[in-house]
């Protein structure tokens, strides 16, 4: 009995975040919209997107590959499966042991590592800079999350999400400088790897300094379907991270009856909005940065968490 | 017993290298020779894998060398552990070299010297008193030299010949001179007197430096790494391989027998001092391989960033080690074994890869290829699985050594000494950094050289290689998926080789339900590869079979889009140079003092505009410039002597006499 309701809450779980992903999305464009006094698409806008993009037939270049057709399902699931392993409702998921924070973080880097190949797959010079920024921005995000990694594992002696869940939601957490630090450490990475503003546009196409979508620029159909669902899942993997970690409140804990999992998915609602909220108001209010100013700002992050894990190495023992 | 298997192993080598000898340039030589080194390898692997799993030790003397002492040859778990390395890659390495040698223009300077290299390498793993690891690792050094120069025709390889073998007899001249130290004055050379007898304190930091200049040379330690990226790659690329697989892990293996076997209980600096040269080693080692173009300078700079990542472990457990903590000391040295298997296998991978590149177009410069998934796609997929495994990323075997080391610096805040504390959070960032800018690396490699559009004639006719090399690379591209999924018996295997040097081991990992691993017993902590590949299998199949079940099927071919402005010419695709010239501008200016530039013609003229970057290797400039420069000065002048009269002679002699009697009288 256990074991099945593990596994129905385990695949609710996995269906939940590709089903709300659009959702955050569309969230997300509806509040920039309402920020700048427009009236914005409706909110199942991309779930419309993506149905469309499924009806329409593949335009393949030329000489694209067999690795150009395979990529969108491999970011897909790199995603989905980075995705199913972040506690969102309920912390201990059936299969939280099967991959720890720093598996998570290198998952993110395969579906990117496919990205950036697709990108240059066909030849353009379009992809070539998406795919060459890319792996600079990551280049810095991804040490960057390394040592956020290292700073949370290091306060709940585990890597394990469901454990570092489980530790924030209990009392001897405390006001401590090293959280502070990798909570905005994270936030940062979060931007930046979400391809928003002020890193990326995620508005835009045919911008001299966009990323992420010089790299899709040839895809299309079900193909673009694809990667599109796995992007706005990456913002919901994002979101639902910052949230299991720093806002781990009403959380369904392991083994508990139903109503603590209703409890848990209304308080994960409210935290996804606030997200949404927050990421539009911030995206409105700020500009648009120059390409080479980014490593600046993740190198800011990355010296952060870099800081955050040097003061608990250090304090330790006294 | 299974000493005396591997040293006829060793006995069979030198028999082939002699009939390559006695057949000369006859084609059945390459077939032959290859042939029969694939059969013996794999024998001596195997001897070596049952030695290693049955955890057993042997030792035997034979009657040569020194007269009054034999030469002694021993089989514990650790050099069976390395003799496994050592097999698999000459054995994947003769295999490819039965298809690829066929192209080989000079196999009489080709052939001998593979069969004795291999017999090299096995003798420095064998060998048991420091007579015959010396003799065995000039050996190994000699005969990699005249692979290095084997196509001594070019200029180039004849520069990289010369600095490898400086390079080379000044880190045999440093090993000497540390195990003349380890030996004490008795002149006990046999590693069993050795293990028992400790030198003092100050006498083994001394030593500690001799092997971190000898065995750190040969394996790439910035700063003696600058032979590496000229002679790998000037070798044939099976030889590259195995020089970049295999002997660098013959370097690691005399770095460990001796800091963590010979020379008694370390101190907690050793540990601070490897592991910072192990940090700055692997972030030097990417950021070099990313600024260049040649994709098999590339793959040795790689080397480099590995070599690092494996110090960065072996430091961490001697760290470990001298505060008396066994089960992280076991979980970083284990880290470190695994890598060295793992490296072993992707970089052979990638280098036999590089080596078809060459054979189908003619090219090792990235800039005139492009395009060869089409034209070479069992290749293409079998360098993919390769650039995924060497950029860690999971569920490939790169990502499980690289997890198992974060899991050790994790474990590292319980470490008592303040200069610890700081270094390793500092080092795990390095590896961070170094992890990442590998997966740039790599996009870059594989991009530019297997996607796109071909750059030249050369790449657009290229065809793919024969079976013999295509077996060679698949063998090592299942190797880095097994191992990546089922880590667990990986581990285990290395269990023996942990128990034997430092006195324990990591919990078992094949016990373990749905072989999981984790790091130590009281750990939290898993990974779990297996499931991570069946998650990710199963979900791309779902979203596929979803996708196509709901999904338009239809497909057209088109012209690229690309914006609306597709240009035909393949050079407006993004190049290696361009690739990296974000990254370049981050890092560069620091680190080779990058300056670019640009000179854009006035408007209405047609000349056209032209980009130039100038790089500096900073090491080179500011180490081995003056070294080499102080070097020819004084030779210049001391040249003097050699044309003096027989009386300026005499006196000199007579001169030299009475200051070394003054010495000996003040020295008393």
């Amino acid at each position: 009995m256990a074991l099945t309701r593990d596994l129905a809450v385990q695949s609710f779980q996995m269906l939940l975040v590709v089903l709300l992903a659009p959702l955050v999305t569309g969230l997300v464009r509806k509040m920039k919209a309402r920020l700048l006094r427009r009236r914005g698409p409706p909110l199942i806008q991309p779930y419309r997107d993506l149905i469309r993009l499924l009806h329409k037939e593949v335009v393949l270049a030329n000489n694209a590959s067999w690795l150009f057709r395979a990529a969108p399902y491999l970011i897909f699931a790199a995603t989905w499966v980075a995705a199913a392993l972040v506690p969102t409702f309920a912390t201990g998921l059936m299969f939280n042991w099967t991959a720890d924070l720093i598996a998570l973080v290198a998952l993110l880097g395969s579906a990117r590592f496919f990205l950036a190949l697709a990108g240059m797959d066909v030849g353009t010079s379009f992809g070539g800079i998406g795919s060459s920024r890319e792996v600079m921005i990551a280049s810095l995000a991804e040490p960057a999350m390394i040592m956020i990694v290292f700073s949370l594992a290091l306060l709940a002696g585990t890597t394990q999400l469901s454990g570092i869940a489980q530790y924030m939601l209990s009392s001897n957490v405390g006001l401590r400088v090293t959280l502070g630090l990798a909570a905005i450490s994270l936030v940062m990475v979060g931007i930046a790897e979400n391809a928003r503003i002020p890193v990326d546009n995620p508005a835009t196409h045919l911008e001299l300094t966009m990323v992420h979508e010089a790299m899709i620029l040839e895809y299309s159909g079900r193909h673009l379907a694809l990667i599109e669902l796995s992007a706005s899942l990456k913002l919901l993997v994002y979101l639902s991270l910052i949230a299991c970690i720093f806002l781990p409140w009403g959380m369904a804990p392991a083994r508990d009856t139903w109503n603590y999992f209703a409890i848990g998915a209304g308080a994960y609602a409210a935290k996804l909005v606030a997200g949404c909220i927050a990421l539009a108001v911030f995206e409105t209010a700020i500009a648009k940065m120059r390409v080479f100013r980014v490593p600046a700002f993740l190198g800011a992050a990355l010296m952060l968490g870099l800081l955050g894990a040097l003061f608990l190495f250090v304090s330790r023992g006294f | 017993m299974e000493v005396d298997v591997s040293l006829w192993c060793v006995l069979a080598f030198f028999v082939a290298a002699a009939i390559s000898v006695c057949l000369s340039k006859r084609a059945a030589a390459t077939a032959l020779v290859y042939g029969a080194t694939t059969v013996i390898s794999a024998l001596a692997c195997a001897t070596a894998l049952t030695c290693l799993l049955n955890n057993q030790t042997a030792s035997t003397k034979l009657p040569l060398g020194l007269p009054w002492m034999g030469a002694s040859f021993h089989i514990d778990p650790l050099s069976a552990f390395f003799l496994v390395v050592v097999n698999l890659g000459a054995g994947a390495a003769s295999l490819y070299g039965l298809g690829y040698g066929r192209h080989e223009p000079f196999p009489e300077r080709v052939l001998p010297f593979f069969a004795a290299f291999l017999a090299g390498m096995n003798l420095v793993v064998l060998a048991d008193d420091a007579f015959t690891f010396l003799l065995a690792w000039e050996f190994m050094s000699l005969i990699s030299w005249a692979l290095v120069v084997s196509h001594h025709r070019s200029q180039d390889n004849l520069h990289a010949g010369y600095v490898y073998i400086l390079m080379a007899s000044f880190g045999t001249f440093a090993l000497l001179l540390g195990y003349g130290l380890l030996a004490g004055t008795a002149g006990h050379y046999d590693f069993e007197a050795i293990r028992s007898n400790h030198p003092s304190a100050f006498y083994s930091a001394i030593v500690l430096g001799l092997v971190l200049l000898g065995a750190g040379s040969k394996a790439g330690l910035i700063p003696l790494h600058v032979w590496l990226p000229l002679a790998h790659p000037a070798a044939p690329s099976h030889v590259s391989a195995l020089m970049s697989g295999v002997m660098t892990k013959v370097a690691v293996y005399a770095f460990i027998r001796i800091t963590f076997d010979l020379l008694g209980p370390p101190t907690w600096w050793w540990g601070m001092a490897i592991l910072l040269l192990g940090g700055i080693t692997a972030v030097m080692g990417v950021l070099y391989a990313l600024m260049e173009h040649d994709l098999k300078r590339l793959l040795a700079y790689h080397t480099i960033e590995n070599i690092g990542i494996i110090f960065i472990g072996l430091g961490l457990a001697l760290a470990f080690e001298a505060n008396h903590m066994p089960a992280p000391a076991a979980l970083a040295l284990t880290a470190a074994l695994l890598h060295v298997f793992n490296h072993a296998a992707f970089k052979s991978l990638l280098f036999f890869g590089a080596g078809a590149v060459v054979t189908a177009t003619g090219e090792r410069d990235m800039e005139h290829l492009g395009g060869l998934i089409h034209r070479m796609p069992q290749t293409a997929f079998a360098f993919l699985v390769g650039c995924a495994a060497i950029s860690a990323l999971p569920p490939l075997n790169g990502f499980v050594s690289e997890w198992m080391t974060f899991q050790a610096i994790l474990l590292s805040p319980q470490l008592p000494q303040w200069g610890l504390r700081f270094a390793v959070p500092a080092v795990g960032a390095l590896l961070a950094l170094s992890a990442a800018l590998a997966a740039a690396c790599f996009v870059k490699a594989f991009g530019v050289s297997f996607l796109g559009r071909p750059r030249t004639a050369a790449a657009e006719k290229a065809k793919e290689v024969d079976g013999f090399s295509r077996s060679a690379m698949a063998v090592f591209a299942a190797l880095c998926v097994l191992a990546g999924i089922l880590p667990g018996f990986f581990i285990d295997a290395l269990g023996p080789a942990t128990q034997h040097l430092l006195g324990s081991s990591m919990p078992a990992q094949s016990t373990i339900a749905w072989f999981s691993i984790v790091p130590i017993n009281q750990s939290r902590s898993s990974y779990n590869g297996l499931l991570v590949f069946i998650f990710i299998a199963l979900s791309a199949s779902i979203s596929a079979y979803a996708i196509h079940l709901l999904a338009s099927k239809a497909k057209r071919r088109a012209p690229a889009w690309d914006g609306g402005f597709p240009d035909a010419s393949p050079l407006t695709q993004y190049t290696a140079g361009s690739f990296s010239q974000p990254i370049r501008r981050v890092f560069g200016t620091l680190v080779f003092r990058v300056r670019e530039e640009v000179t854009m013609p006035l408007p209405g003229t047609t000349q056209p505009a032209k980009h130039h970057v100038d790089l500096e290797d900073i090491i080179w400039s500011v180490l081995y410039a003056p070294l080499s420069r102080a070097i020819t000065y004084s030779s210049d002048r001391l040249n003097v002597l050699q044309f003096l009269t027989i009386r300026r002679y005499l006196s000199l002699v007579f001169s030299a006499l009475v200051v070394l009697l003054l010495v000996i009288a003040i020295w008393h």
